[in-house]
């Protein structure tokens, strides 16, 4: 979820050190100290902690001895609990969810807390080549003495696997069908063959993998099912409640909000609050109160967009209005975020605005606002 | 607490748990006690033989319920994983005595009824005391313990401590003798609950003091009988108070002045739904599949049950490979250890599923949940078991309203403005929802008036059979039906046959599930994304309104769903009005008839705006080009009948449909939809032989049609003119023959839209046998309106 994230970034810039944004396992590492020597429970091959206290080192608690764990996920407990065991388990570990559900952020977490080093990453893109997870040349080299292990670049897999380290994979669906694949014999065999050597790399005891990908963006690359077949799936969900939610677009709104110079009205909590609701009902294809059920449309709605839709809102209240968030100023954007698919969507929209905005008390503004721009 | 020659076998169990099921047969089996004595109603005892029928399955339920009201009644379900359903059979294969010491039913029913001896819940239906763990107002023993051993959830705790540990030895083998003593787990649960006692007293539970005050008496009694060694199957809670040692005439004091009704009882079938806990009669349990099948299963419960989900999941074509199984097993173990459990729970299992098996989604798990943890096991009793409340209900139904069963057919007509007919015919309709069908609606004999009914009676003597399984729904005709209907309305697929139920519900005077039946009808029509099936769902609630008026139901619910769904047609039907085929167009132009005169019979309530909004549409559909000209045609034809569309603006429309850069096929489509006949709406040709401008511009249009493209746009003409009435037809044909085309639009100016220049006298005379009529001048039968064409024509532009 958003909100750590947003907490521990300004946590981290007082920590002292030179980099703009430490890695996990530096920023907490006092913390990690803590855990390891409190922790007296078996602890798999090569792991740092033992899985209930990686639980703990995410979910935050207090050790025996009075150190206090930060939580570093706010959400379900059950999530972490199945996500550390899938890596104790030797399954590889698929984060899924929408943008802006903390995917990284607990990937980042668990290989700190896990391996002591969250840094064996692959960025996964649209033009990520098979090097970036097998291994690369060094061309001087491979030219001056040919092909030998000493020409060769290891990619952050490889070194994960001779070294039984936690390797990440981000936005796994990002990359190509083909380079996907090659994850198949390093998940399934635990090895990676390097046939211009007649060599290859066996996993050593302690190397494990976790993916992050989201599950509701256009025009990713899905996964084979011979290699989901490898992963353990994970969902994060949004947040759980309106209020929390609420209290994450606020946060984030001002904090963005401070940075463009946008004056910052108290008033617009209200239209933040309206906003937010708007989203879940949609996304969750329920109104607030249960009684109501409704098409979801086909964007993804999530928080970060709320973020924006509010930011938005407030630049428009603060150049052309009079500073405070109206009803008109965020209608247009809402209508934005929900109507992806101008055929489909529009009906979806016009139909929540017919049957649940109409005859909401204190509504009135919003739906002329809404009817204005939708027309 | 322990099995001796010092006390009876006190077995205290959780109701419906499996670990405390294996636990007590392991305990009789290691003790043989000479009789045992189960929590349960004493009326029960002559039923207790059945039991042993092969022809009896679980879940089943004993069924008590006083004989004046069948209505107030209780439950007592068992599953084959129910302690006491072990303990009987138990007894009954060894030739043990058994018998029920709870409190008659008789008292139970009657205090239930009155209101001094109400708990303050009043729930005398509650079957057994497994409310004793539900009521947040009581004080929950289990939790109470399971909050001393630091556990938030009060059933996790019980499945650790007791559960699992009484099958602790089990899932892997036997119980080894040594180092097991069945009757050890009992003993020290025992400890806590008398702890607890100690601290609570009776918990709020009132009137536990008076069951347990005749527990105690019977115990007494068996023991006396049977010797000290007497085994007694009851709720945990009340072991200490069974063990207390109070004297018999303090136990009598207690039970003095009960009061009393006249009960009967018998075996129903049950199902694992039912006893799930949000079902009405439920029994307090989340999960029967999952409790079954850790009783039913010898060894390796999780592995086997990962199996049993794999194989529902590929029913369902996921693809589940044992591969599958065998990871999702290693990590519900894992998941098990970390957190600390003895062996994976339901929990553990189900995260194991969701992550391996089913992608993180949580969409096959509800079908895992819905299949597995509850099931869908439906018991079965012998045809020896007493009759249900159900039919006795039905009898004195059929006694009070005189409609006697009979064998042979016969058919029935109802004036459901007499009270006795009307109550038939709420009858009959549940019966029908219920599946007994007795009655079928026949067609009405002459009479359309919505006030008559016709059926055909005929009672089949399998109808009893039917009778008998309608009894899991309830004990009275209404409340089964109530109960059916409910449940129907949440099993429906398709939206239709939610408004079908909607309308059943009326016709059978339930509005008792109205609210469930709208709920569902509500929730369809909002994600139902076809406008198609809106639009059919539409008229049969138009039509359920007016039966409601006629029966005097209130329909406010409905009307307020008729709007809402009134609304989301209005919203989606311009989108899917374009890019139609000949074959959509068509079928989409009769919903928009059915819509239409569907939103004229909805309630006043709202319908202004609902009307307004729909001839917006209706105007927004005839300007549109890219909509098929047979909806446009229609929809303007709509707004011009309801007044809303001015006639010069028709022609202007008419004008463009049929000017020549429209295909010649696309411009007979809108004459289709513009005059032809809808099925509501015969009378389509009426309208060209009135505004002869309008005939003129089809004149003119059919005369301009090239050759090559007139054979196209024939069938369509021939399908359009040929549903006209026989008169109808010939007139226009005149009216054609007389004014030749292009005269048409000279002559509009030169007279009365609608009539031509001069006096036709023939037609003039004719009109004049019907003023004479209206002005009664001349007394003619009825049938003398009908003699020609011309009068009914007279009639026609008179109205």
């Amino acid at each position: 979820m958003p909100a750590p994230t947003e907490a521990t970034e300004e946590a981290v810039g007082t920590t002292g050190t030179e980099a703009l944004r430490p890695h996990a396992e530096d920023a907490f590492a006092h913390e990690l100290k803590a855990l390891a020597a409190a922790d007296d429970r078996p602890r798999p091959a090569r792991w740092r902690l033992s899985p209930w206290a990686v639980a703990t080192y995410l979910l935050g608690g207090t050790l025996p001895d009075g150190t206090v764990i930060t939580p570093k996920y706010v959400g379900p407990r059950r999530i972490v609990e199945v996500a550390v065991t899938t890596l104790a388990t030797d399954r590889a570990l698929l984060l899924l969810g929408v943008p802006g559900t903390a995917k990284t952020w607990v990937s980042e977490h668990l290989a700190a807390a896990v391996s002591g080093d969250s840094t064996l990453l692959v960025q996964g893109t649209a033009g990520t080549p098979e090097e970036a997870i097998r291994y690369g040349w060094n061309y001087a080299q491979l030219l001056a003495h040919g092909p030998s292990r000493d020409a060769l670049v290891p990619s952050p897999v490889m070194r994960a696997m001779s070294d039984g380290m936690t390797a990440r994979v981000e936005e796994l669906t990002r990359i190509p069908a083909d380079v996907q694949d090659t994850l198949i014999t390093i998940l399934s065999e635990k090895t990676l063959p390097i046939p211009e050597l007649g060599q290859e790399v066996q996993a050593v005891r302690g190397f494990n993998l976790i993916a992050t990908a989201n599950d509701r963006d256009r025009g990713v690359n899905d996964l084979s099912s011979a290699l989901r077949r490898r992963f353990n799936t994970v969902v994060l969900p949004l947040p759980a409640t309106a209020d929390a939610e609420v209290e994450i677009v606020s946060r984030r709104v001002d904090q963005l909000g401070r940075s463009l110079d946008l004056p910052t009205a108290p008033e617009g909590v209200d239209e933040i609050r309206r906003v937010v609701t708007v989203f879940r009902e949609l996304r969750d294809g329920v109104t607030t109160d249960g009684r109501t059920k409704l098409k979801s449309p086909s964007g993804t709605l999530s928080t970060a967009e709320a973020i924006s839709v509010v930011t938005n809102g407030l630049a428009l209240a603060a150049h052309f209005g009079d500073g405070v968030l109206r009803p008109g100023d965020v209608a247009a954007g809402i209508l934005g975020a929900v109507v992806r698919d101008p055929a489909a969507d529009r009906v979806v929209w016009q139909e929540y605005l017919e049957t649940v905005v109409r005859e909401r008390d204190g509504w009135k503004d919003f739906y002329r606002a809404c009817r204005e721009v939708s027309v | 607490m322990t099995a001796g020659p010092t006390g009876p076998l006190l077995l205290g169990v959780r109701h419906h748990g499996p670990g405390s099921a294996r636990a007590v047969r392991a305990a009789l089996d290691a003790a043989k006690p000479p009789a045992v004595l189960i929590e349960g109603p004493p009326e029960g005892d002559a039923l207790l033989p059945l039991a042993a029928d092969e022809r009896m399955t679980p879940p089943v339920a004993l069924l008590a319920h006083a004989v004046d009201d069948p209505g107030r009644a209780s439950f007592w379900p068992m599953a084959e994983f129910s302690p006491e359903w072990v303990a009987i059979r138990w007894a009954l294969d060894h030739g043990a005595p058994v018998r029920f010491i709870d409190l008659p039913a008789a008292h139970t029913l009657a205090m239930a009824g009155d209101p001094t001896w109400r708990d303050g819940e009043g729930e005398g239906a509650d079957g057994g005391d497994a409310g004793e763990q539900r009521h947040g107002l009581r004080v929950d023993p289990i939790a109470v313990l399971a909050r001393t051993a630091g556990y938030d959830d009060p059933e996790r705790w019980w499945e650790d401590v007791i559960e699992h540990r009484a099958t602790g030895a089990a899932p892997h083998g036997p119980p080894a003798g040594t180092g097991y003593d069945p009757v050890a787990v009992f003993a020290g649960l025992a400890d806590a609950m008398t702890a607890l006692r100690e601290t609570y007293g009776h918990g709020g539970h009132d009137r536990d003091l008076v069951r347990e005050a005749y527990m105690r008496l019977q115990l007494r009694a068996a023991r006396k009988a049977h010797g000290d060694g007497v085994a007694v199957v009851c709720g945990a809670w009340h072991v200490p108070a069974l063990a207390a040692g109070t004297t018999v005439t303090a136990d009598r004091a207690l039970l003095k002045g009960l009061p009393k009704v006249r009960t009967e009882i018998t075996w129903v079938p049950w199902t694992h739904r039912r006893l799930a806990r949000h079902s009405g009669y439920g029994a307090g349990i989340d999960s029967p599949g999952w409790y079954g099948h850790l009783f039913g299963a010898p060894d390796r419960p999780v592995e086997r049950w990962l199996t049993k989900v794999a194989g529902l999941l590929r029913d369902e074509d996921r693809p589940v490979s044992s591969a599958h199984v065998i990871e999702a097993v290693r990590l519900a173990d894992t998941l098990a250890a970390m957190r600390g459990r003895p062996l994976a729970g339901l929990t553990e299992t189900l995260d194991a599923v969701r992550a391996v098996m089913c992608d993180g989604s949580d969409v096959p798990l509800g079908l895992i949940r819905d299949r597995l943890i509850i099931g869908e096991t439906l018991g079965e009793v012998p045809d020896a078991a007493p009759a249900v409340p159900l039919q006795r209900d039905l009898t004195r139904l059929q006694r009070t309203l005189r409609l006697k069963p009979e064998a042979f057919e016969r058919d029935l007509d109802l004036d459901l403005r007499k009270e006795t007919d009307a109550a038939r015919s709420l009858l009959l309709h549940r019966l029908r929802l219920l599946g007994v069908g007795w009655g079928e609606p026949a067609a009405g004999r002459g009479g359309t008036g919505t006030f008559r009914e016709s059926w055909r009676l005929c009672w089949e003597p399998e109808l009893h059979v039917r009778v008998a399984e309608a009894g899991v729904w309830g004990t009275t005709v209404l409340a089964a039906a109530t109960a059916k209907a409910e449940a129907d309305a949440g099993s429906a697929g398709a939206l239709a046959e939610v408004t079908a139920l909607a309308e059943r519900c009326l016709l059978a005077g339930l509005s008792g599930a109205l609210p469930v039946v709208m709920k569902a009808l509500a929730d369809r029509a909002a994600l139902d994304t076809d406008v198609g099936h809106l639009a059919q769902a539409l008229p049969a609630l138009a039509r359920s309104l007016r039966y409601g008026d006629v029966r005097s139901t209130d329909t406010a619910a409905l009307g307020g769903v008729a709007t809402g769904l009134a609304l989301r047609i209005c919203v989606g039907l311009p989108p899917a009005c374009t890019g139609l085929d000949a074959d959509g167009a068509a079928e989409m132009r009769g919903h928009l008839d059915a819509v239409h005169t569907a939103i004229r019979l909805l309630p006043d309530g709202g319908t202004e705006d609902v009307t307004g909004r729909w001839a917006d549409v209706l105007g927004r559909l005839a300007g549109r080009d890219t909509v098929p000209g047979v909806i446009r045609g229609r929809a303007a034809r709509l707004l011009l009948d309801d007044g809303r569309l001015p006639e010069d603006e028709a022609a202007r429309l008419m004008g463009l449909a049929l000017s020549p850069g429209t295909p010649p096929a696309d411009a007979a489509a809108w004459i289709e939809g513009f005059v032809g006949g809808g099925g509501s709406n015969p009378g389509g040709g009426m309208l060209l032989v009135h505004d002869e401008r309008l005939l003129g511009l089809v004149d003119a249009w059919l005369t301009g049609v090239p050759a090559e493209a007139f054979t196209d746009v024939l069938p369509l003409l021939r399908r359009t003119f040929s549903a006209y009435e026989p008169a109808v037809r010939r007139t226009l044909g005149e009216l054609v023959r007389r004014d030749p085309a292009g005269g048409g639009p000279a002559r509009a100016h030169t007279a009365v839209p609608g009539f031509a220049a001069g006096l036709d006298e023939s037609r003039a005379d004719a009109v004049l046998p019907l003023l004479r009529l209206l002005l009664g001048t001349h007394r003619g039968t009825p049938g003398d309106t009908e003699d020609t064409d011309d009068m009914r024509l007279g009639a026609g532009s008179g109205e």
